[in-house]
């Protein structure tokens, strides 16, 4: 198993050159580079300003997650809002207190925005810009925060990080429905005067677009240099052409289970692969272009007990789960003994979506669960699947787009 | 007078009879948690850390250092209730009750879930007291199978994460456990029994509080929400528990906007829920996870003191609590609830008043929409007058158990302006609600 440290290491290499880091650290900007699939979803590049104005060092900052610098007065609804957005895959722009190493906390402007692959539409990585806020006295006209609320001064509308969004045109007809907020700018007529450390400073127009400029120097880096291992990226999802079997949201959360395990679904022909998990691939050797829309037999060889088979077919037909102990076969052709789990998969609608295969080589059982059974993990893992489908299959109406 | 409503229970355990087949005397033979079937009993023992959240008040991330890289109570959780579920333990399979997002702007979440209250005739509950006596005779979870409890859960001994995979149960020191729920409302759904042995009532103390928060940031994980019940607030078993379980999306009382109303002497921000149908209060932050955790429980303990019964949500892995004080079934028992509303027979309990409905007929899942569950939540809410006075007790409350006394004069002169505020903003807002509810009170 590669070391984390490692995977950190690789991450911004294979998909953007070794040269890459050069050419980011001529950035002035205060930002970090985070890789989404690797676990944790850690920070892989930081830049020279960011260091400065937390005042830790990049070994201190590599590989740990964003959420190290929020500290006890960080809003949390704000961290929410960021959490979804990452979730969603889309960019989000807010007012954020953070803390510096000393552990003084300071506000500032984040904003993320996720890195898709030309390719295949998936996050490659997310750019988070941080632009410190001081505290100046309050301009009219401009946004405001009182109390955690954020409001306005124009009227009733709401801002955009109530409603955690960079998009405009949800803002101004929503409110109006939903009477009691704008009583909240009534409020506001009572002039405030103390500003606690808590209570959110505002982001200029100015911070705004110098947050967006930094965004857009790192992603044209970015870019460039992914010419270089031609690994495309971009700033936009592109469609999903080749993998676009299964909603993006699906694929985030599944991306998160970190097992060897498949997905087939039961309603096109031949029950294919509609997605492996990296552990799988790991395990059987074979690429996600080789794999996917393809049936699972092709782990299948000479020796394979057709018995076996047949009990996993049987399952399947009763809508059943099932574990079998089977002998597969990697691309290389050598053999190992699959500890095989199958459970059909439930979408929202309450109907069978999908079945899940975990997949677990005999020998590797001690490895990395620190007590947990190779079952238990096996079972887990059919658990966090089965939420995964369930969940984003949900149908959000609310605040996304 | 006293106030009762009828409600069918919910069967949380395949032990669960009717009263009246409950008083079965002498040997057991099913493998219970009480002194027949315990000795040589073994269950698997989750020890978490003790978090030290000190460091965080100085902004150190220190609570991130020591975080193990596998969500391993989650896992654990998972792994146990999906072998409950290959084992046939549930009386339905909550994946197969369909569920959707409501289009709106919170993202109510709706289930129809025709099962859950089958089988089961409605039983007389008193509502009317938040506080009562645990009562030997009435079902409680000593008479749960053992297999329907997924692990024991403590405090380790040496300060490290700690799994057995099968350890003895001490029935000297009385275990926290986990068990499943065999009605589930969602994936994942169970129960937390703090010492169970002990037999306690249902009724918030600091160390079992503490347990539950503890149980929610060992999880890691901001979709695994805790919630709790009070008597009087549709809990049904007079056993001291909390709930939990998996739901993938952001309930709406999250996103709802809160405004402060005052921060406390150890760190902990409170702040009031803004355009929500239900009014609530949200703690967060503090300097340790203990000034989060005695600042919630002494508020609780000051509502079910006072008579008040309430509801808890422990969300964002223990970092942020919704605490709810509610009046539904107190109007319920007056006859105060339109019979439009009684009829789709939800009990808004924590989950509800948290945005996810469990539905039991059809129709009312067909026609599920922002507004439907607004007027629902609505009616469970404590008026804005009650709620400020609620408000002001609890902060006598918290003020009064705060270690610092040297600041209590500063909370409570923070406090009556914070309340004239909101009074302020509710006065143009209330009447705007309210004639809302009434307009919409007829149902499609």
């Amino acid at each position: 198993m590669e070391s984390q440290l490692g995977l950190i290491e690789q991450s911004l290499n294979s998909s953007y050159s070794l040269w890459v880091r050069e050419a980011l650290d001529e950035i002035p900007d205060n930002f970090t580079i985070t890789d989404p699939c690797i676990c944790g979803h850690p920070i892989v590049f930081v830049s020279r300003g960011f260091l400065k104005m937390t005042g830790y060092s990049k070994n201190e900052v590599i590989g740990k997650n964003g959420r190290v610098f929020q500290g006890p007065k960080t809003c949390r609804r704000s961290v929410m809002e960021v959490r979804e957005a990452v979730r969603e895959e889309r960019a989000i722009q807010l007012n954020l207190l953070n803390y510096r190493k000393d552990g003084r906390p300071f506000w500032m402007l984040f904003h993320m925005c996720p890195v898709f692959s030309k390719e295949d539409g998936r996050v490659i990585n997310f750019i988070a810009v941080q632009v410190p806020l001081s505290r100046k006295a309050r301009r009219s006209g401009s946004v405001f925060c009182r109390n955690g609320v954020i409001l306005s001064g124009e009227g009733s509308m709401i801002n955009d990080v109530v409603y955690g969004s960079c998009r405009k045109e949800v803002r101004s007809d929503s409110l109006l429905e939903l009477g009691p907020v704008l009583a909240l700018d009534s409020a506001l007529d009572s002039d405030v005067t103390e500003l606690e450390i808590e209570e959110p400073c505002e982001a200029s127009d100015l911070d705004k677009i110098r947050a967006a400029s930094a965004i857009n120097r790192v992603l044209s880096v970015l870019t460039h240099y992914s010419e270089s291992t031609g690994r495309l990226v971009c700033g936009k999802r592109c469609y999903l052409s080749a993998l676009g079997l299964l909603s993006s949201s699906l694929t985030i959360s599944l991306g998160r289970i970190k097992q060897s395990f498949v997905l087939t679904d039961p309603h096109l022909p031949d029950m294919p692969i509609v997605y492996a998990s990296d552990a799988f691939l790991k395990l059987t050797g074979y690429s996600g272009q080789e794999v996917l829309g393809h049936n699972c037999r092709f782990l299948n060889g000479e020796d394979t007990d057709s018995s076996t088979l047949y009990q996993i077919e049987e399952s399947i037909k009763m809508e059943q789960a099932c574990t079998v102990r089977i002998l597969n076969y990697r691309k290389d052709k050598s053999s190992f003994w699959n500890s095989l789990h199958i459970s059909p998969v439930r979408n929202a609608s309450g109907k069978i979506a999908y079945f899940v295969g975990v997949h677990m080589e005999e020998s590797c059982n001690d490895q990395g669960g620190r007590g947990l059974s190779p079952e238990m993990r096996q079972l887990s893992t059919v658990g966090a699947v089965k939420i995964a489908v369930r969940s984003s299959s949900m149908g959000a109406g609310s605040s996304k787009s | 007078m006293m106030l009762r409503i009828k409600r069918v229970p919910t069967v949380v355990s395949n032990y669960q009879k009717e009263e009246a087949e409950e008083d079965r005397v002498g040997g057991c033979g099913r493998n219970c948690l009480r002194s027949c079937c315990i000795p040589g009993s073994k269950l698997p023992l989750y020890a978490y850390k003790k978090l030290d959240k000190v460091a965080c008040a100085k902004g150190l991330p220190q609570h991130e250092s020591g975080e193990a890289p596998i969500a391993f109570l989650d896992s654990l959780v998972l792994g146990q209730w999906e072998d409950r579920v290959q084992r046939g333990l549930f009386r339905y399979d909550v994946t197969a009750c369909e569920t959707k997002v409501i289009p709106g702007r919170y993202g109510f979440v709706a289930q129809l879930n025709e099962g859950r209250h089958l089988k089961k005739r409605p039983t007389e509950f008193r509502v009317d007291k938040v506080l009562q006596p645990f009562d030997e005779n009435k079902f409680n979870f000593t008479k749960v199978g053992q297999e329907e409890v997924l692990f024991q859960f403590e405090a380790s001994e040496d300060g490290d994460i700690q799994f057995f995979p099968s350890a003895p149960i001490d029935a000297e020191n009385s275990p926290s456990v986990v068990a499943i729920n065999v009605s589930p409302i969602e994936y994942g759904h169970v129960l937390l029994i703090p010492r169970i042995l002990d037999c306690l009532p249902q009724r918030i103390d600091r160390e079992s509080f503490l347990l539950a928060l503890h149980m929610a940031a060992e999880a890691g994980n901001p979709y695994f929400r805790l919630g709790y019940n009070s008597l009087g607030a549709f809990a049904t078993i007079n056993h001291l528990h909390f709930q939990a379980y998996f739901l993938a999306v952001p309930f709406p009382i999250e996103k709802a906007p809160t405004k402060k109303v005052t921060t406390l002497d150890g760190g902990v921000k409170i702040s009031e829920l803004v355009n929500y149908p239900v009014r609530g209060l949200v703690l967060e932050g503090g300097n340790t996870m203990e000034h989060l955790s005695y600042a919630v429980s002494d508020a609780c303990i000051c509502l079910q003191d006072n008579n008040i019964p309430y509801n808890v949500l422990i969300a964002d892995c223990g970092n942020r609590i919704f605490l709810l004080p509610q009046c539904y079934a107190e109007k319920q028992a007056l006859g105060e609830v339109s019979a439009e509303l009684l009829d789709t027979q939800v009990n808004p309990a924590v989950w509800e008043i948290s945005g996810h409905m469990v539905l039991k007929r059809k129709k009312d899942y067909e026609e599920a929409s922002e507004e439907n569950a607004w007027r629902l939540l609505a009616e469970v809410s404590l008026s804005e007058e009650r709620f400020q006075e609620v408000t002001a007790l609890i902060f006598e409350a918290i003020a009064s158990a705060d270690n610092g006394s040297k600041d209590l004069n500063e909370e409570q002169e923070a406090k009556p302006e914070a309340t004239d505020e909101v009074k302020a903003i509710n006065n143009s807002s209330h009447p705007a609600i309210v004639a809302g509810t009434q307009e919409c009170l007829v149902l499609q």
